[in-house]
Formats: C-alpha cells, structure tokens, sequence
C-alpha cells in the first residue's frame, strides 16, 4: 500500500487499534497521565489505547522484529528489545507501571525479570496463563500427556512458554519475593472476568489466566 | 564562529536548500543531514551531475518527509565543498582556498552551523532532524548539544563513536589522496592538476563498505566484460575485465567530477574524531539526560559499517537516560547505502514515527 515509486503514496493513517479484551483489563489496573512500559507490546496496541484514552506516556518493547516495524510505522515508541536482557538499562523507577502480558511464562529468567519491572517502575502489572486451569489438570490426569489448550496451544517440543506457573504458584512467589498484591483477578481465555475474586484456590481452577497489580511491599 | 579546534572563522558561508513552507508558528521544520560525501541537493536535481537529488524517495510531496506537510531543510556542512565555508573557500584577502591549512571541524562544529542557519530562518525549535551515517552522527548531535531545539532525533544507519575498522578505512582512503602525484602537498590549485586518482580510489575504497557482500554479487557477481581499449589502469583477462572492477571505477570517476579531495580528508576526520560519549565524561547517557527529544533509531541488517549493535548501544544509552526512544532495525541484503535506497520498510517507519511525533508536538493536520 506504501509502496514508494513514482506518484504519490498512499498517506499514513492513523486508525486507532482494537484493543483485546484482556488489555481493556490491564488498562483498567493503569491510573491515567502516567508513565507506563509495556514489555512484550506486540504491535503496541495497548500503549496506543492508553495514550488515546489515559492520556499516558506510554512505550513499548516488543523481540518480533516484524512487529516492531509495524508499531513505530503506527507512530508508537516502541523499541526491539529482550526482556530477559533489556530492563536493566532503564534508571530505577523511570515508570509508574511496568506491564507484562501473557510473556512471563516465556522468558528465561521470570523471578529476575520481575525484579526488573519493579525496580524500574513503581508497580507491575502482569498476566499469564494459569497453568492451574481445570482443563490442564485433566488432560493431564486422564490422559497422562502434556496437556493442549486454547491458551497452551503448542506441543511441548516448541512452546515458547517454558516456565508455566498457577495463580498459586504466582501468590507463592510474590510472597517470597515481598510483594504486594495491590489487585488480581482470574479471566477467562478471551479476558473476560470471572467471578472467583475472593476464593484463589477456586481461581486457580477456574481461571484461564491470571491478571496481578503488584508495588514492592 | 568558534571551533572545537580553538580556531575562531571570522565568516561562515552555509550553502542550503530548503523545501515546502515554514507554518506560521515556524513548528514544521525538519532538518536533512547528509552524509560523507552528500550534499544540499535532496530532493532535486544536482547543478553538477544532472542527477536526481539523493533522497527524493524520501523526501518530496506525499512522501516520508511530507513537503506538502514539512519545510525541509538540508544545508551542506561546515568543510564540504558545495558552497559551505571548507578547503576550498578563500582564506582572508589573498584569496587563496585554505586548503590542508582548514581547521579541523568537529560534528559539531558542522551542527553548530546548522544551528545558526536555522536560527536564522526563524526556527526556534526543529520538529526533527533527521540523516543516515554521517547525518545520523548529527542528529545525535543536535539531541545532545540543543535537546529543546529537536523534537524528534533520527539517527539512522549510524553510530555514537566512529570504530577502530571505520576510521582505518578512512585512513586508507586518505593514504590514496596523499599517494597520488598531483596531490602536491594539498596545494593543488596552483597547477591545476587535481589528485583525481588518489580521490576516485579513496571513494572506490570507501564505496565497498557501503554495500554488502551478498548485494554486490547478486549485482555482479564473477561476470567479465570487456576491458576498455585504452586500458592502461588495470591487468585484463585477455582483454576482459571483471564487471565490479568497472563498477567501481565509474564510481570513482564520477564522483572526483563533483568533489573536493580537502574537503574529503577534513570531514572524513570529523567523522573519525566524532565519540559522542568521550564528549559527555565517558557516559553516552549523560549526552541525553532529562532529554525531552523523542528518537527514533534505524539500522539495517546487512550494514557492516555500522553494524546494528552500534545502533542498540544508542538505543540503550537512551533507556538509561530514560529517554523516549523507538528503535528498528530493518531487514535488507543491501548493507549501509539501504537508508539511500528503496526500502518499504524503512520509509513506513520513518513516515509514521514523524506522524506520530506530529500528534504530540500539536503540528495541525492539513
């Protein structure tokens, strides 16, 4: 469509991006006008709602090259960047929130990137997919193989997500490592709440994923 | 004006182009900085050569740099030799060029320049200033020595420091100038013979670490042509000549047809001193703390002049300032000329980095 040769190409275009329903819940965790990081940003759909909407200095960084290109040709400040390796360049507390969507279970080092997020920010927004789930347990149980699921959806020989956890496992570290829940709550597959908020063992069977707001205690 | 060197020019000539209107409120402006061996000439055809400016792909109505949009701006730099005071100008009242005798100009000495040109067009504050290589050294520059006069920074294609390997291969291209007879101590203007061949080699040189291997033989591989009947310059094949080697030599013919051999050896060496960290105690953070300036980094795949993590050295450096810093790198088998050349990618991210920065500056929409 941009393709440059003679004539004139197509202008750019700014069209707001559809915003899943997960990150309309991790916007809601996020207070507007402030400073946010989103690590893992895809094509940055979320920093771009969170500016639109919150007015936020929202940035990104995102390892899929092709992804990358397209969040920066959409106007978003987005750079190619590792996680595992990147965080520790940013000063202590440059954000207000850190966020981390549906990545944790897949980098090398989740208690150090977690470190990371809440040295560089004042608190830590995250999501991941509760591997607590009912639906893993059975497969499990019944059939004795690694289960597959909507959100655990790649055999095991080439999941990118090689440190799954349960919401109990995820309250376990965040006690070990003294922080503070501020928020959480357990969503179905497309993000959606569900209804378990007081009751984490029913959560962890329940919920398809795990959605946290943590500040260092 | 006064350089890095100590030495004061009591006058400056800087040669310019510019492109589109300035709006009213003078926020509009971009800044092109070019390359080594670029020149004001971007988006127009060349007074010398008879060829098209170098970005037009770039810049132009409805292109990245909208000029319908944007008023563009690209000045030659301080010590080249397309009209901006260098070698070549006249020195006090003999009228003699200064040749070798031209203080040696820093990156930003040149940026200093600019700085007084576009304040002289009325620009209080660049909406971005942008260029590859070179340039790219500039627009860094620009962030680091006037932070509240950029907006938005684009290095491109560049690096922070000029390497070890960079600076020898100016080094050998420096050495071909010297080498040649006419050269004649830099005072070449007395006889009037130019070292046109000691410049063309340097240039030939310089040209190959601007492609990439892949590019080159994709281009041209091991084919023969050929060699010319007069062909006193080269050992033929029985009488064939390998198809680079006539590349390269066109390369360096026409380009002695357009410039200086001083002005190569002063901006070649600005470029090499250039270290933009040395500059700021050692700490390329500290040239950009509690900048406000919005970057947007570029490398290329297959540039091995300025390899890609030269670029995320910038990129990191600004995390470490905190600064607001988007950084691609764009995937291309045509090595560092790419930021010259037709690249979609390239061109989408710039356009839209620009857009994006036009929303948060507050530059109306046409």
């Amino acid at each position: 469509m941009n393709k440059i040769g003679p004539g004139r190409p197509e202008p750019v275009k700014r069209i707001a991006k559809s915003v899943r329903v997960d990150q309309r819940l991790i916007a809601g965790m996020i207070a507007p006008g402030t400073r946010v990081l989103d690590i893992g940003c895809g094509d940055g759909t979320l920093i771009d709602h969170l500016f639109r909407t919150k007015g936020c200095d929202a940035r990104g960084i995102e390892i899929d090259m092709a992804e990358v290109t397209r969040a920066v040709a959409h106007g978003l400040p987005v750079m190619h960047g590792d996680a595992d390796f990147d965080l520790s360049h940013y000063p202590n507390e440059t954000f207000d929130y850190v966020v981390l969507s549906r990545t944790l279970q897949a980098v090398e080092r989740p208690r150090a990137v977690l470190q990371q997020m809440l040295r560089i920010g004042a608190r830590a927004v995250i999501s991941f997919p509760n591997f607590g789930h009912l639906s893993v347990r059975w497969q499990l149980f019944s059939r004795g193989r690694m289960p597959m699921t909507a959100a655990w959806d790649r055999p095991w020989y080439e999941t990118p997500n090689i440190h799954p956890c349960t919401i109990r496992d995820f309250f376990d570290l965040c006690a070990q490592e003294g922080y503070a829940v501020e928020q959480w709550l357990a969503a179905d597959e497309a993000g959606r709440r569900t209804p378990w908020r007081r009751f984490p063992l029913l959560a962890n069977l329940f919920g398809e994923q795990g959605l946290f707001l943590l500040r260092r205690a | 004006m006064g350089l890095d060197c100590g030495v004061h020019l009591p006058e400056v000539d800087i040669a310019f182009r510019t492109y589109g209107a300035l709006n009213a409120e003078g926020s509009n402006a971009i800044l092109v900085c070019h390359a080594l061996t670029g020149d004001q000439y971007v988006a127009e055809r060349h007074p010398i050569t008879g060829r098209e400016g170098w970005w037009t792909q770039v810049v132009g109505p409805g292109r990245p740099l909208d000029t319908d949009r944007f008023f563009v701006v690209c000045a030659n730099v301080l010590g080249g030799c397309m009209g901006s005071t260098g070698p070549r100008s006249p020195r006090g009242e003999t009228g003699e060029p200064w040749g070798t005798d031209f203080p040696p100009v820093t990156i930003r000495d040149m940026v200093r320049a600019q700085k007084r040109l576009v304040e002289h067009l009325g620009i209080r504050r660049l909406f971005a200033v942008i260029g590859g290589s070179m340039g790219g050294m500039q627009a860094l520059e620009w962030a680091a020595s006037y932070p509240d006069a950029v907006f938005a920074s684009i290095p491109v294609a560049t690096a922070a420091h000029h390497s070890a390997q960079n600076i020898a291969f100016h080094e050998v291209g420096r050495q071909a100038i010297f080498a040649d007879p006419d050269w004649q101590g830099g005072r070449y203007w007395q006889t009037g013979r130019q070292p046109l061949r000691g410049l063309a080699v340097a240039r030939m040189c310089a040209h190959i670490t601007y492609v990439s291997e892949v590019a080159l033989t994709r281009k041209f591989g091991r084919r023969l042509q050929s060699a010319p009947k007069d062909n006193r310059e080269a050992i033929d094949l029985f009488g064939d000549m390998f198809e680079v080697e006539s590349y390269l030599r066109h390369q360096g013919s026409s380009f002695v047809r357009r410039f200086d051999a001083n002005s190569y050896l002063t901006i070649t060496r600005a470029m090499d001193y250039f270290d933009l960290a040395a500059d700021h105690g050692g700490d390329l953070a500290a040239a950009f703390r509690g900048s406000r300036t919005r970057f947007c980094i570029v490398s290329f795949t297959s540039d091995w002049l300025f390899p890609t993590e030269e670029s995320r050295t910038i990129a990191r450096a600004l995390n470490r300032a905190a600064a607001n810093v988007s950084f691609v790198e764009i995937p291309t088998d045509k090595g560092h000329d790419a930021f010259l050349l037709d690249e979609p990618d390239f061109h989408r991210t710039i356009a839209g980095f620009l857009a994006g920065c036009a929303v948060h500056a507050g530059l109306d929409s046409p």
